[in-house]
């Protein structure tokens, strides 16, 4: 443990000459510094994007090559505005840069990113981590804003000051990045030698914590040492993420002491050495920084006026999400018809190629049509996934969050679950992705598990086929039909909120959620950068959701193909005698009281791979050519024609309404739970979701069918 | 008040005023301070979201909004 707080006993800046290891970069620096933009250009796709073990927060490495040909290791670490960390993201970024996590190596030189043109601030972070006496690179970018704020930087003063190459830098245009790779490439870098004073009062304490920490007393303690000393000091409950090391018990001791005498004599030590750094900030800036024409209104500002106005700013928000919403239905629509077409051609293809049996059949049926049943989504995903990118990209994300917050709040969440919860009514899976934005981790968790409640692109053919039932007759006013779709999606808005305010309210108590969020000017975005993070998620899906859902598609098959029905007995489906068909007999006294049969029941088992296979399954059971599925009137006909064995018709308006209901609540989506799992890093919240959603679809279906019956509807 | 201070949330939009008073306990009021929120600091009230809440303030050179809630516990003077 002491040991990460030992200076190398080597120079500090010199490349590893022994071992060939690749000299490894931490990039840090503030949120919206433009940092990933730099990683983008620098690293190009050379990136892996992995997560911490034990914690779900991306971990992005990358390489490039130095002037020498020589590779070079860059880790993005997540943007923060201070070294004490306040979230998990924030002590991630603080314990790789320590070296205190052993499953990434300890950065050998940092370069520090700053915007430009809100530099005073970008400096507070910037200085604590030039003080740890690392070899360091400060960038300045976005000197194309600062200027258009007619901020003025002198980067060779900044440079004598710190002791450190400072890099003027576009990263957006592609400026400065020659300047930067050279900097990057020098085969002896300079730590800082750059200090903020300290307060009288706050000195010798420092010493004192950090000769505990690194048990050498009585002599000047390393930047390092000093350093951590400081942070310890100024961290409240420090946030500490599975996987890391702790500072030392020793320096613990020490700095308990300090802080209750300070305590007692109401001394506030960490205003006292907030305020130091900012004099010390105000110093620097003063002698580097020149201001011109302060005062003028900028283009972020004449922008807001209209997007964030009492009345203009409801119109704006909607406009773009119907735009969002308009795009992912009209654009997505021809790539899904290719998917679907490229599946079919490549199950024909398999058919015509391999001899008839099982194996054939498990390949066509099992794998191809399962997979492909979520792969017709991806269209979708990725067109989300572009308009969440773009929205961050261009500054408008936070705007939104600002916009939506009182609503939000009313249900104890903030308006940073806006646009996850939004995107959830196109697909889950995209919205509980981009739930990374919000920092608070009970937020967070609040919006993972009501999202997919919001009724998604998949639960469309299901309520499409129960209106098709309901409706039969073909002059039914289209209103009708698409107010009864209105009412399922309001039912699953109000479901999701009310369950929001539940586990806010008791199961996830605590302090009550912030709004401290930054609004970033508007920047044009680059199309390179929203594009790759596109793929970059898509990627991720595919590959930790792709690997469960051809598990599940095989299980699924198997279930519905075996036992076969012998040659004496034959029936009219074989479905009906397979395990998938006897574990509907099983579940039928379960869902009877909901009105289902058991043919419904093997519907409900095979659609949890995916809604939308509840329609193909009841193809199945019911014996529908399976070619006719763009018509749904034969399927409709035969769902009519549905008898109990006693006579009744199985498909009342009852039982239309209440199985829209169910699908309405229930969790039936392996790829969703898949996600979940990832995003939340274990088991418990996936099935405590999979749970209360299936559990309360019961319920309500329960109660809507029984009361139904007995007002004498059914 | 009596010593010409006044809550963050009462300020109007557009005026601007001088940080004299921020809680010295919780981790936001921490995190406030770190984004340079100081006794002595100049803030700006830009706006109040379209619904009152939360606002928009500007603070050396930035913009950042927080709910009434927190910005209640901020006590600021005339410029």
């Amino acid at each position: 443990m002491e040991k990460s707080l030992e200076q190398p006993p080597e120079a500090p800046g010199t490349l590893p000459r022994k071992s060939e290891r690749a000299v490894v970069f931490a990039l840090v620096g503030n949120p919206n510094c433009g940092k990933t933009t730099l990683f983008n250009a620098l690293t190009g796709l050379r990136q892996k994007v992995g997560n911490y073990p034990g914690v779900t927060i991306e971990k992005k490495v990358g390489e490039c090559y130095s002037q020498h040909g020589k590779i070079m290791r860059v880790i993005d670490l997540p943007g923060s505005y201070s070294l004490a960390a306040r979230s998990p993201d924030e002590a991630i970024m603080r314990d790789v840069l320590l070296g205190r996590r052993s499953d990434t190596p300890q950065p050998d030189r940092v370069i520090c990113v700053l915007d430009s043109s809100n530099l005073e601030r970008n400096l507070y972070l910037a200085t604590q981590v030039l003080e740890l006496g690392m070899p360091t690179i400060v960038v300045l970018n976005m000197m194309d804003l600062a200027a258009a704020r007619s901020v003025e930087i002198d980067a060779e003063e900044l440079e004598r000051k710190f002791g450190v190459p400072v890099v003027r830098c576009e990263a957006v245009g592609g400026k400065g990045l020659r300047e930067l790779r050279l900097a990057m490439s020098r085969s002896e870098l300079p730590a800082s030698r750059y200090q903020a004073p300290i307060p009288e009062r706050v000195r010798a304490p420092v010493t004192d914590i950090a000769d505990a920490a690194t048990r050498r007393p009585h002599t000047e303690p390393s930047p390092r040492a000093r350093g951590e000393a400081l942070l310890l000091l100024t961290e409240h409950d420090g946030v500490e993420v599975a996987g890391s090391k702790h500072a030392p018990d020793s320096a613990q001791a020490r700095l308990e002491k300090w802080t209750n005498q300070w305590r007692a004599e109401g001394f506030d030590w960490r205003g006292a050495l907030i305020g130091a750094r900012y004099e010390a900030i105000g110093r620097l800036c003063a002698e580097t920084m020149q201001h011109g024409g302060l005062g003028a209104i900028t283009m972020s500002d004449r922008i807001d006026s209209v997007l964030v106005h009492r009345v203009w700013g409801w119109v704006a928000l909607s406009s773009v999400m119907t735009l969002l919403f308009l795009s992912i239905f009209t654009f997505a629509e021809t790539p899904m018809n290719w998917i679907d077409g490229g599946m079919a051609w490549l199950s024909n293809t398999v058919r015509d190629v391999m001899p008839a049996g099982d194996l054939r059949d498990l390949i066509t049926n099992g794998m191809i049509a399962g997979v492909g049943g979520v792969v017709i989504f991806l269209p979708q995903i990725l067109i989300l996934f572009f308009f969440i990118g773009l929205l961050e990209a261009t500054g408008y994300m936070a705007r939104a969050a600002f916009i939506m917050d009182r609503l939000m709040s009313r249900v104890g969440l903030n308006g940073k679950s806006f646009i996850p919860l939004l995107s959830s009514y196109a697909c889950a899976i995209p919205g509980i992705m981009a739930t990374r934005t919000i920092e608070e981790p009970k937020d967070r968790l609040v919006t993972i598990l009501v999202a997919p409640l919001m009724s998604c692109s998949a639960r469309l053919p299901v309520y499409l086929l129960m209106i098709a039932a309901l409706f039969p007759v073909e002059q039914v006013p289209a209103f009708q039909k698409s107010g009864l779709m209105l009412l399922m999606y309001a039912l699953g808005t109000i479901g999701a909120f009310c369950f929001a305010w539940i586990f806010k309210r008791f199961l996830l108590k605590g302090a009550p959620s912030l709004m401290i969020m930054e609004l970033p000017p508007y920047r044009l975005p680059s199309l390179r950068n929203v594009l790759m993070q596109m793929l970059e998620r898509a990627v991720a899906f595919l590959r930790r959701a792709g690997t469960i859902i051809l598990g599940i598609s095989i299980l699924l098959w198997f279930l519905t193909t075996y036992p076969k029905p012998s040659a004496e007995t034959p029936v009219d489906s074989p479905i009906a005698q397979s395990f998938a068909g006897k574990l509907g007999h099983v579940i039928e006294p379960v869902i009877e009281p909901l009105g289902f049969n058991w043919q419904i029941g093997i519907g409900l088992i095979s659609s949890f791979a995916a809604r939308e296979v509840f329609v193909s399954s009841m193809a199945v059971v019911y014996s529908v050519d399976e070619d006719a599925e763009e018509d749904a009137r034969p399927l409709r006909d035969a769902l009519l024609g549905a008898r109990w064995p006693d006579g009744r018709a199985v498909f009342t308006p009852l039982v239309c309404l209440g199985l829209m209901v169910f699908y309405v609540f229930a969790m039936q989506c392996i790829s969703t739970t898949v996600v979940v799992r990832r995003e939340t890093g274990g088991w418990r919240w996936p099935l405590f979701q999979l749970g209360y959603m299936t559990g309360f679809a019961y319920f309500v279906t329960l109660i809507f069918h029984q009361g139904g019956r007995a007002l004498g509807f059914g | 008040m009596a010593d010409g201070t006044f809550n963050l949330s009462d300020l109007s939009p557009g005026s601007s005023a001088v940080l004299r008073v921020l809680p010295i306990t919780g981790t936001s009021f921490l995190r406030l301070r770190e984004m340079g929120l100081l006794p002595g600091t100049r803030i700006k009230l830009v706006r109040r979201a379209p619904l009152g809440d939360p606002i928009e303030i500007e603070v050396r050179g930035y913009h950042l909004s927080l709910r009434k809630e927190e910005a209640r516990q901020v006590l600021v003077s005339p410029v």
